[in-house]
């Protein structure tokens, strides 16, 4: 059943296309109804497999003279992001209720999007996993260049050839190890069961290891993220933080680091301090952390500050992976969900209730204007998600970032000294943003302004409190999620990752 | 020498014939019945008695195909060689219909008599493995479109198209002929594989090196590999439209295909290598080739504001990554060429398709002109999205799958060497440039806002339909490669190449 997210996403933005156009306004329905579907199918698939291992969900011949299977399987982790991609997908389609041009066109791609996301956490063999993700490029640019704001051309052709070069040296990197394996089979387990030399693994595991994680905002990759999130619409910014980026942090986990383990043990000799791709990858993610989050304390256009603040956070998740611990590991996977969420109810925050009203995002503009009182709303929305995103207890950047440092304090404990001024700049800039977008108008306005803000709508709300609910239920019950990704990283698949690790 | 047997020689012949009984049909049809009709239905009779002969000539190859070799190879007919021969004339059916709107020209049967002549040239082109019969049947080719590329009476460009395209094309067949000249008096024979048995084992000499680099050059004309591409933006901007897609679709694959041939059974043991210890000998040419190919046109390509002129960089591109299934020089490698080319040659046709229907309404072939086509004609442009990402290589489209065969190919010619991972990293790093300027095509398409007072843009039932066929063509080789690639592997191992 689950295979079916996909093909319902795919068959809902053909049925858009389709779409007499003096119906057009039924799209944003079949748009949500399509997005509705999925979630149910996701939510059913995680509340049958509490065990959390793996499951085969479609398995076809597809070119078998190559060896290459049409294969979808699942477990905790995927499931867990798929979840996620549900969740997401809801709720970036009720964010964007108020699109009307070109309205056909941009739920289609917006299904498009979301289907091959689906694709990508489904799929098990490598070629199909590497189809799902470059069709996501696609659809990304032309949301951003038709739908976008500043300099959205510019945004989004970044943002492309970011991820195109990103998905260029994965594929470089797979097309090698599918031909060292004796080009038999594409299929993940068969060729993390092979024995790549290690020589082979030192030079494939950065090569695979970049190419995703340039998708997930790995320092110095990262400045397509910030442009293209600020020149994306509401929805878009939400899939691209939400999930999008997360399909990068999972590549890294699901392929370069199951391929290539050994990619990861010592080189031998030391450069600067560093003694194994995993000693500079985990720098470049604290690097991220830091940079993000200090680089988001000085921006005078709120969507940066949340398009920095991303950087900040999805470092967290690639220091988690880089940990080698399963506690370190499995706070990466539950701070993707964590992130993705959370980034979602913040852009949807700033993109959606503020920019569409007040047409700006200068926060020195923004504070004049008493957002608190003219939209209340929004303001209550962003200190809640606010202080989800600083990581208070009960929300769930709390758990996923304790796990992360707990975990990198038992692989790294010197870098825990800079991760902490890296949550402190956290509390920061989220304090700065909120103070001067929606608390700096000094004295009660004396008139009523002429123009006054549009109420906030049912399906904002509506989306809001969908993700602060995900939000607190990940907090509160980290172990609805920790119970499936236990089991799938102790799975045979992440054998060689163990051996080499916790 | 055996003496020649004429009755095997007709049995073996029969399509050709038939595709040449056609041609004069054709014309003779047109000048004797025709003559006083409307351009269009003189095109439409035409296309379609001429798709007939195509479609006889198919059937006779696919259903009851007669094999054999004559002469040690001076004709040969085997499954590999009915299938590349049924895959040009499918092309040919494709540029015929494609032309059937045209109206550059009132002389149709003239026209098409020369598309048919130059599919003969290529069908015995595919089929010889004899430096003579080579030549000959590339000049048929040759001499055919350089013709079909002036065929435009009334534009200047195309006078031009035609003269540039035959003063280099002479150049380089008198280049060729002079290497082929020097292996003969090498080899005593102008077979193919005798000339592989003359060279083998020898240390290169300077004529066999002298011999290979005019090879190169002749046949790098032909496919338009720098730095032998100078022809290919001229003449795709100045010639018609249907002999240009014929150009840059049929002529490429009975070129790609006949040079792979000469290469891997003419000059079979003068490979070369550049991998751990460097050897001369074509191998390491035609890296440099296919580098200054890939190098050279996505670069060009970027700031051409022409969409046609776009094409043409596109196609010098891709030449240079076909090139490097000749680098990869085995069995594999040519079922991946062929696959390519193949794909390539129906996106190729399929967008020369759109352009014919949009330049005739906007006047001009610019970019910036399509701006906003995807409001005047949705159907065109969703093809034409098709198309466009299948050359930059997006999965599910066919041109990704042919991508990704070449490059596994290539690294499974040794896969442990650096040189070959490097030049397949150089490769997909050039096509995210290229994946730059297709979008910004596909960016004047979808994003851009079209003129005020834009009408829709209007399209024959049967161009859509042809267009249409294509895309899906397109889409169905990348989601099934199957479809294809067994066929053709099937029939590499079957003549054993």
């Amino acid at each position: 059943m689950l295979a079916w997210t996909i093909y319902i996403s795919f068959l809902g933005a053909l049925a858009l296309l389709l779409l007499p156009s003096r119906r057009a306004a039924w799209a944003r329905i079949l748009a949500l109804v399509t997005s509705l579907i999925t979630f149910a199918l996701t939510l059913t698939a995680f509340i049958q497999h509490r065990s959390g291992e793996m499951f085969t969900v479609a398995s076809l011949p597809w070119i078998p003279s190559m060896g290459i299977q049409f294969s979808l399987k699942a477990d905790g982790i995927s499931l867990t992001l798929l979840l996620l991609t549900g969740v997401i997908g809801i709720c970036g389609v009720l964010f964007s209720w108020n699109v009307d041009h070109r309205i056909k066109e941009f739920f289609a791609f917006y299904l498009v999007l979301i289907g091959a996301v689906y694709g990508v956490f489904l799929s098990f063999d490598l070629f199909l996993l590497f189809v799902f993700y470059e069709i996501v490029v696609i659809p990304k640019y032309f949301l951003i260049a038709i739908w976008g704001s500043t300099r959205r051309e510019y945004a989004a052709m970044k943002l492309v050839l970011y991820s195109f070069i990103g998905s260029a040296m994965v594929l470089v990197g797979l097309i090698a190890a599918y031909v060292v394996a004796g080009s038999k089979s594409t299929s993940l387990a068969d060729l993390a069961g092979y024995p790549f030399s290690p020589h082979f693994q030192m030079g494939a595991f950065p090569l695979v290891f970049v190419g995703f994680a340039i998708l997930a905002g790995l320092w110095p990759f990262h400045t397509w993220a910030p442009t293209g999130h600020v020149a994306a619409p509401t929805a878009t910014s939400m899939l691209l933080a939400g999930v999008v980026m997360k399909l990068g942090a999972y590549g890294c986990l699901r392929v370069a680091m199951t391929l290539f383990p050994l990619g990861m043990a010592p080189w031998g000799f030391h450069v600067l301090g560093l003694g194994s791709w995993r000693d500079v990858f985990a720098l470049l993610a604290v690097i991220g952390i830091l940079y993000g989050a200090l680089v988001a304390l000085v921006q005078k256009d709120f969507k940066f500050v949340i398009g920095y603040s991303s950087i900040s956070h999805m470092g967290f998740i690639l220091l988690g992976l880089m940990t080698l611990n399963q506690i370190g590991i499995s706070g990466a996977v539950v701070q993707m969900v964590s992130h993705g969420i959370l980034a979602g109810l913040l852009f949807g925050v700033v993109g959606r209730m503020v920019y569409a009203r007040t047409h700006t995002r200068d926060l020195n503009a923004l504070g004049p204007m008493h957002l608190s009182k003219a939209i209340p709303f929004a303001a209550f929305t962003f200190v809640i998600a606010g202080m989800a995103s600083m990581g208070l207890p009960g929300f769930s950047g709390f758990v996923a970032e304790l796990m992360i440092l707990i975990g990198t304090w038992r692989s790294y404990p010197t870098l825990i000294l800079f991760v902490a001024i890296g949550l402190i700049a956290g509390v920061a800039y989220i304090w700065r943003a909120m103070q001067m977008a929606f608390f700096s108008g000094n004295e009660t306005p004396s008139a009523p302004p002429e123009h006054p803000l549009p109420p906030i709508s049912f399906p904002e709300r509506l989306g809001t409190g969908i993700l602060i609910c995900a939000s607190v239920i990940v907090g509160t019950f980290p172990q609805l999620f920790l119970n499936v990704i236990h089991p799938a990283l102790n799975s045979p698949l992440f054998q060689g990752l163990r051996k080499g690790g916790w | 020498m055996n003496a020649i047997n004429y009755s095997q020689l007709l049995q073996l012949l029969w399509p050709e014939i038939i595709v040449t009984i056609t041609a004069l049909a054709v014309m003779a049809a047109d000048l004797l019945f025709l003559r006083r009709a409307a351009l269009r239905v003189r095109f439409a009779t035409v296309a379609v008695l001429a798709s007939a002969g195509c479609i006889a000539a198919i059937l006779k190859l696919l259903i009851a195909p007669a094999q054999g070799t004559l002469l040690d190879g001076i004709f040969l007919s085997n499954p590999l060689t009915h299938l590349v021969q049924a895959a040009l004339l499918v092309i040919t059916i494709l540029t015929l219909l494609l032309s059937v709107d045209s109206t550059f020209t009132e002389h149709v049967g003239e026209f098409v008599l020369l598309l048919l002549l130059a599919t003969t040239g290529m069908m015995f082109l595919v089929a010889s493995q004899d430096l003579l019969v080579i030549f000959i049947s590339l000049e048929l080719l040759s001499l055919s479109v350089y013709i079909l590329a002036g065929f435009d009476k009334r534009s200047p460009r195309s006078s031009e198209a035609a003269l540039k395209y035959f003063l280099f094309g002479g150049m380089s067949a008198a280049f060729m002929l002079f290497g082929f000249s020097l292996l003969y008096g090498f080899a005593n024979s102008t077979s193919l594989v005798q000339i592989a048995s003359a060279i083998h084992g020898l240390p290169l000499n300077p004529i066999l090196v002298l011999a290979i680099v005019t090879t190169v050059i002749g046949f790098g004309f032909k496919i338009a590999a720098a730095p032998f591409h100078f022809w290919a933006p001229d003449v795709y901007q100045g010639a018609p439209l249907p002999s240009t897609a014929f150009i840059a679709s049929g002529s490429k694959v009975a070129s790609f295909f006949i040079f792979f041939q000469v290469l891997v059974l003419g000059f079979a043991g003068a490979e070369g290598s550049a991998t751990r210890h460097f050897q001369s000998g074509w191998v390491p040419v035609l890296i440099a080739v296919a580098v200054a190919s890939m190098l050279l046109g996505n670069l060009v390509a970027i700031v051409q504001t022409s969409l046609r002129r776009l094409l043409a960089y596109s196609a010098v591109a891709h030449a240079g990554y076909m090139l490097l299934a000749f680098v990869a020089h085995t069995q594999q490698s040519l079922g991946a060429l062929l696959y390519y080319v193949a794909t390539y040659s129906l996106a190729t046709l399929g967008i020369f398709g759109i352009i014919a229907l949009t330049e005739k309404q906007l006047g001009n072939d610019t970019i910036s002109g399509l701006a906003g086509l995807s409001r005047r004609a949705p159907f065109l442009s969703a093809c034409l999205f098709i198309f466009l990402l299948s050359l930059a290589g997006i999965p599910p489209l066919s041109g990704f799958f042919a991508k990704f065969l070449l490059f596994a190919s290539l690294l499974a010619a040794d896969s442990g060497s650096r040189l070959f991972v490097g030049l397949v990293l150089f490769a997909i790093a050039m096509s995210a440039v290229s994946l730059y300027y297709y979008l910004r095509v596909l960016k004047s398409v979808y994003v851009a806002d079209p003129p005020t007072e834009a009408e829709a843009i209007h399209s024959s039932l049967l161009m859509k339909t042809v267009i249409g066929l294509l895309a899906g063509g397109v889409v169905a080789l990348g989601c099934a490669p199957d479809l294809l690639l067994n066929h053709i592997l099937k029939v590499i191992h079957a003549s054993g190449l």
